[in-house]
């Protein structure tokens, strides 16, 4: 990733070197996205099974945010001047440009990451003040006792901390929309062949959760068989998973056919010269093919109950769709790209190497901070599935099994 | 609440120790009934009723939320127009200067930062976190009250103060057991 930042010079300024920075970027700020839709959408609609799993999520959308967040700091080309996007006054007497979509897309991403980032953390403190209660290491002690910064479970506690939970629910749903609509701004906007598409922000929400929720699967599957989670993901909860990814999947795939729709209807030469000789045939017509592949047809398959309940078919399934949802993005970025309005543009784009590495180094980011987060915090939210427990009338001895599974972990 | 903790001596609670969230509402509603004003209860997840229970209402964090996500949505908007409009104007495509309309989203996301942060910081303030110690984390097997183990203290200054009382009315309700607690 070092050597990545100090090739992003390079990297950057080709105009085309953009589109797998950019497809990068916008895949990963997707993934991030069932976090979200997990804690915050599914506690306002009262799905109280998103208890055993929202903690897992939104740890995977903070890691997500962050891998998103080096791609648009890299393809600057000048990564060490990307404060220039911040509105600070400065001795050069300029200001930002508001009416630039990159500009709402510094906002959009900066207040998700950060807002996203204390969501999970008060999510976290009574559990912090559980573990500080039940380990008996002195250091381990010590560092829960001040991460949970004094939490005593008090009535007036639990009564203000859940008109903050609610609210930030209230306030993180309109803002997960928001983020990968303005995301999608940052082409509708522009008059590129196969940008400039009002169904856009809609269509990228639905690719973003279903994108987030097959990233979901594909680790809780083998976390909840490692630490022997099933009584608390069981297989109901990955056939709901399954369930949404069916209908995010449909969503999109609608998506895709409207998009057809469009080039031909809108008349617009470009758009429809796009569609046949870049997407339908050419030398990326396979990249094209293989999405509708992954993300139109492999997830029908969850039609079937069968499918849904089996290990096997969910983690096939959800690895093709998130390799479908990152050939999405390469499909619409960097393939408008290379056949638009000028001759000039149309010559062919391959990542380079650092593209490449750059893509390798942000998964195995992503990879490291998934595994320390799984070493060192609960993955399940204690508090809420001892509420779930009670609210479903269940008995003691499971809330106490429920607790010994996490602290091991 | 209303402690001098000043005062490093002294009785600071009476506490009953309750093996289920159901007891602990009916102790905190007898409680409430029977006339005691200052105490509070703990509970490792938040239990729906019992503020009504104890007689707890509250509703600054929300109000906090409002007028933050008010002065984000002016921030955010004053921020755009003054850059844009007064201090470095400039035609971008034949737009007005001041461009409602490209000005909404960095505005909508300036309300969510704001109202956002200051729900959480809400949080703290008026719960008093982060604060080290709190002579509640005294009492006898407090450190249940985060597990499995559900917790309600009268605290020594309420007007009708009584440890006998207390200490009937909380057995009476299923407490398995009631011990003081100092500061």
């Amino acid at each position: 990733l070092v050597l990545a930042s100090s090739e992003s010079v390079s990297v950057g300024l080709f105009s085309k070197a953009l589109g797998f920075d950019i497809s990068n970027f916008v895949w990963w700020i997707g993934i991030g996205h069932a976090g979200t839709l997990i804690s915050a959408i599914l506690l306002l609609l009262r799905q109280q099974w998103r208890n055993s799993i929202n903690r897992f999520a939104e740890a995977m959308t903070i890691f997500a945010v962050m891998c998103a967040g080096l791609y648009p700091l890299l393809h600057t080309g000048r990564p060490w001047n990307a404060y220039w996007l911040f509105p600070y006054p400065n001795i050069l007497g300029m200001w930002p440009q508001f009416r630039s979509p990159l500009m709402w897309d510094v906002f959009a991403v900066s207040t998700y990451f950060s807002v996203s980032a204390v969501f999970w953390f008060v999510g976290l403190i009574p559990d912090f003040a559980t573990l500080r209660d039940k380990s008996t290491n002195r250091y381990a002690k010590v560092i829960f006792a001040s991460l949970a910064m004094g939490w005593r479970g008090s009535n007036q506690h639990w009564h203000r901390y859940e008109q903050m939970y609610l609210l930030l629910a209230g306030l993180s749903t309109p803002l997960v929309l928001s983020v990968h609509s303005i995301v999608s701004f940052d082409f509708a906007i522009s008059i590129v062949p196969g940008w400039n598409v009002t169904v856009f922000p809609p269509y990228f929400v639905a690719g973003a959760v279903f994108a987030g929720f097959a990233m979901v699967l594909t680790w809780l599957i083998p976390v909840r068989k490692v630490y022997k989670l099933n009584h608390l993901v069981t297989d109901r909860h990955l056939d709901w998973m399954a369930k949404i990814l069916l209908a995010t999947g449909l969503i999109v795939f609608y998506g895709y056919i409207l998009e057809i729709f469009f080039s031909w209807y809108s008349g617009n030469f470009y758009e429809y010269k796009l569609l046949i000789e870049t997407r339908f045939t050419g030398m990326y017509a396979k990249f094209y093919w293989a999405l509708i592949f992954c993300n139109g047809i492999a997830p029908q398959i969850f039609w079937w109950h069968k499918a849904r309940k089996n290990i096997f078919w969910l983690m096939f399934i959800s690895q093709l769709v998130s390799v479908g949802m990152w050939l999405e993005r390469f499909v619409i970025i960097p393939m408008s790209l290379t056949s638009n309005y000028l001759p000039s543009s149309d010559k062919p784009y391959y990542p380079s190497t650092w593209d490449f590495a750059m893509f390798a180094g942000t998964i195995g980011f992503f990879i490291f901070l998934m595994m320390l987060f799984i070493r060192f915090l609960p993955v399940i939210n204690m508090f809420e599935v001892k509420d779930l427990l009670y609210k479903m009338g269940g008995k003691k001895e499971y809330v106490e099994g429920a607790e010994r599974v996490e602290v091991k972990a | 609440m209303a402690h001098d903790f000043s005062d490093p001596s002294g009785l600071y609670a009476v506490v009953g120790e309750f093996d289920s969230a159901k007891e602990l509402m009916h102790a905190a509603e007898s409680a409430r009934h029977a006339g005691y004003t200052q105490m509070d209860a703990y509970s490792p997840f938040p239990i729906h009723g019992l503020s009504e229970a104890i007689g707890f209402r509250d509703t600054k964090v929300p109000w906090t939320v409002f007028i933050f996500g008010l002065i984000g949505v002016t921030t955010g908007y004053t921020l755009q127009w003054y850059t844009s409009v007064i201090d470095y104007p400039m035609n971008v495509g034949g737009k007005p200067l001041n461009s409602i309309p490209a000005f909404i989203p960095v505005s909508y996301e300036c309300t969510i930062l704001f109202a956002a942060f200051s729900a959480a910081i809400g949080m703290f303030v008026y719960n008093k976190l982060p604060q080290p110690y709190h002579p509640i984390f005294n009492a006898k097997n407090f450190e249940r009250a985060s597990q499995d183990k559900f917790f309600l203290a009268v605290e020594a200054t309420d007007p009708h103060y009584d440890a006998k009382a207390i200490e009937k009315v909380m057995k009476e309700n299923g407490a398995v057991e009631v011990s003081e607690c100092d500061f």
